[in-house]
């Protein structure tokens, strides 16, 4: 690679996923504001702004003038990296991400694994965050966010598999490519995109799964005794979180950047037409999440559990195996 | 005696997936999200969306609404307080202060005006007695509701401020000129 390509590379980095992204996770925070205001019978922020638009922006100002409060029962070193350890993993997830025809930041042939490995991460920075807080509050929140993402993984995971069967790669390009030629996998694998959307809930700790948090019960679980920026890097780590389960729903189930019985044209506006619709997709998907979390309440631990483990898990094994004895018996 | 046990209905299977119940929830939130937003679009008559946008749209207070206390003149803009002081006695948290002073030359049979007319408005608590005891019916509470001041000063309300707030009241008795 060039310097060139290097310093491109780099560039491309930092517009996405140090621009883009952190622009979407505040519109998508107005979004949610605003949305669960409608659903309310309310109208929401609207008042800084047209429509209330630039409400986060005002949000984040706050953020960075409070102070910065480390309370001294904490275990600073741990207490300081936590929101960081969750936030980087939040960004690097998505790099692998075809968001338009040929524009992932990282093209490579391990991507769907990269995805789950680096996530799988960022239960640490929430765990870490719980514990060094030395609240009863934060570590309840901690231990079960880390509880909730194990739990949740085998069937997210599980759930990617009857895909890779179907498409046989694991490189994200090649899926989409395969559903552009073929069929939204999203019709002959209903099931598999259930699971992986009732995971992917668990996996951000969005509501009805967002135990880790439990307002109700945890005042703010994991991120109680978090203030200023510290609390804004967890805030922002959630909701890029989300932008990237959405992100891979869209890729896996719904044709990522295509479109059926439609062929962009080629060149810089094709790139961009597969990039907004790309991004109409994922819009959906970001609604739905929004929409789902204003509709249901929480599930109780147990219930959280007992869900996981006794209904998702056998679910999606028993999807694999169809898939697979169907694979079998297509191609004899 | 100390527990009693419940009887929990056992579930069918359509019941223990949630699929259903979430589904007529998701109808029912996404029934208000567009109602508010088709609402947005409507000047009239909203149905979902009514929360009140303040500073543009005030509440509609009627006209018995006990607000602050203010004088009235009459239909011939005389100041109808004489300055009995009936109210300054009645008020509760004694919030009107008043200093009288004699007319020259008695005009409409009337000896005495309020020189100074006071009413703290820290002070007072919205009760209506000064309305209630005014043997002149000079002061009313008004519609006035919103009151804002940088320092305790300016709640202090004056003669000027307190006939500017009341405005002019007809008078149908004027029982002045028939003495």
């Amino acid at each position: 690679m060039t310097i060139l390509g290097i310093l491109g590379k780099i560039l491309h980095i930092v517009i996405v996923v140090w621009l883009v992204l952190p622009l979407l996770a505040a519109l998508l925070v107005w979004a949610e504001r605003r949305v669960s205001a409608f659903m309310q019978d309310r109208l929401g922020p609207n008042r800084v702004g047209p429509a209330g638009l630039l409400q986060p922006i005002a949000d984040l100002l706050k953020f960075i003038f409070k102070e910065d409060v480390v309370p001294g029962h904490v275990n600073k070193v741990l207490y300081v990296i936590a929101p960081a350890l969750t936030l980087v993993p939040a960004m690097l997830t998505f790099c692998v991400v075809p968001y338009a025809r040929g524009m992932a930041i990282a093209d490579l042939n391990v991507g769907i694994l990269l995805v789950f490995s680096i996530a799988s991460l960022g239960v640490y920075g929430i765990t870490i965050g719980g514990w060094a807080s030395n609240s009863k509050f934060s570590l309840l929140g901690g231990v079960r966010s880390s509880a909730q993402m194990i739990s949740y993984e085998i069937p997210l995971g599980l759930a990617v598999i009857p895909v890779l069967l179907v498409v046989g790669n694991l490189n994200l390009e090649s899926i989409v490519a395969w559903q552009a030629g073929h069929v939204w996998l999203v019709l002959p694998l209903f099931p598999a995109f259930v699971v992986f959307l009732v995971s992917s809930y668990a996996e951000t700790n969005r509501l009805p799964f967002d135990l880790p948090e439990a307002e109700t019960e945890l005042v703010a679980g994991y991120h109680t005794e978090y203030s200023s920026m510290k609390f804004a890097l967890f805030f922002l780590a959630e909701y890029i979180n989300m932008v990237t389960a959405a992100a891979l729903v869209v890729t896996l189930f719904f044709g990522g950047y295509t479109l059926p019985f439609v062929t962009l044209p080629g060149g810089a506006w094709g790139t961009l037409l597969s990039g907004l619709i790309f991004a109409a997709k994922v819009g959906f998907f970001l609604f739905l999440y929004i929409w789902v979390r204003w509709t249901l309440p929480r599930f109780r631990y147990d219930q959280l559990m007992g869900l996981g483990w006794k209904k998702m898990l056998p679910f999606s094994v028993a999807v694999i195996l169809v898939t697979a004895g169907v694979r079998a018996y297509l191609l004899g | 005696m100390g527990y009693k046990t419940v009887d929990r209905p056992r579930l069918r299977f359509l019941e223990r997936i949630y699929l259903g119940p979430v589904v007529l929830g998701l109808g029912r939130t996404i029934k208000h999200f567009f109602g508010v937003f088709a609402d947005l679009f409507r000047w009239d008559r909203k149905k979902y969306a009514i929360t009140m946008q303040y500073p543009e749209e005030r509440w509609d207070f009627k006209d018995n609404f006990r607000g602050a206390p203010a004088l009235v003149k009459d239909q011939f803009g005389r100041e109808k307080c004489v300055a009995c002081q009936i109210c300054e006695f009645v008020c509760p948290p004694k919030a009107i202060s008043i200093w009288p002073a004699e007319f020259e030359d008695a005009a409409n049979n009337v000896e005495k005006y309020p020189a100074r007319f006071e009413i703290d408005m820290l002070r007072c608590i919205y009760c209506g007695y000064c309305e209630e005891a005014c043997p002149e019916e000079a002061i009313f509470l008004v519609k006035e509701a919103e009151l804002v001041g940088a320092d305790k000063r300016a709640f202090v309300h004056d003669k000027e401020k307190l006939y500017a707030m009341g405005g002019i009241r007809e008078d149908r008795i004027l029982k002045w000129h028939h003495k």
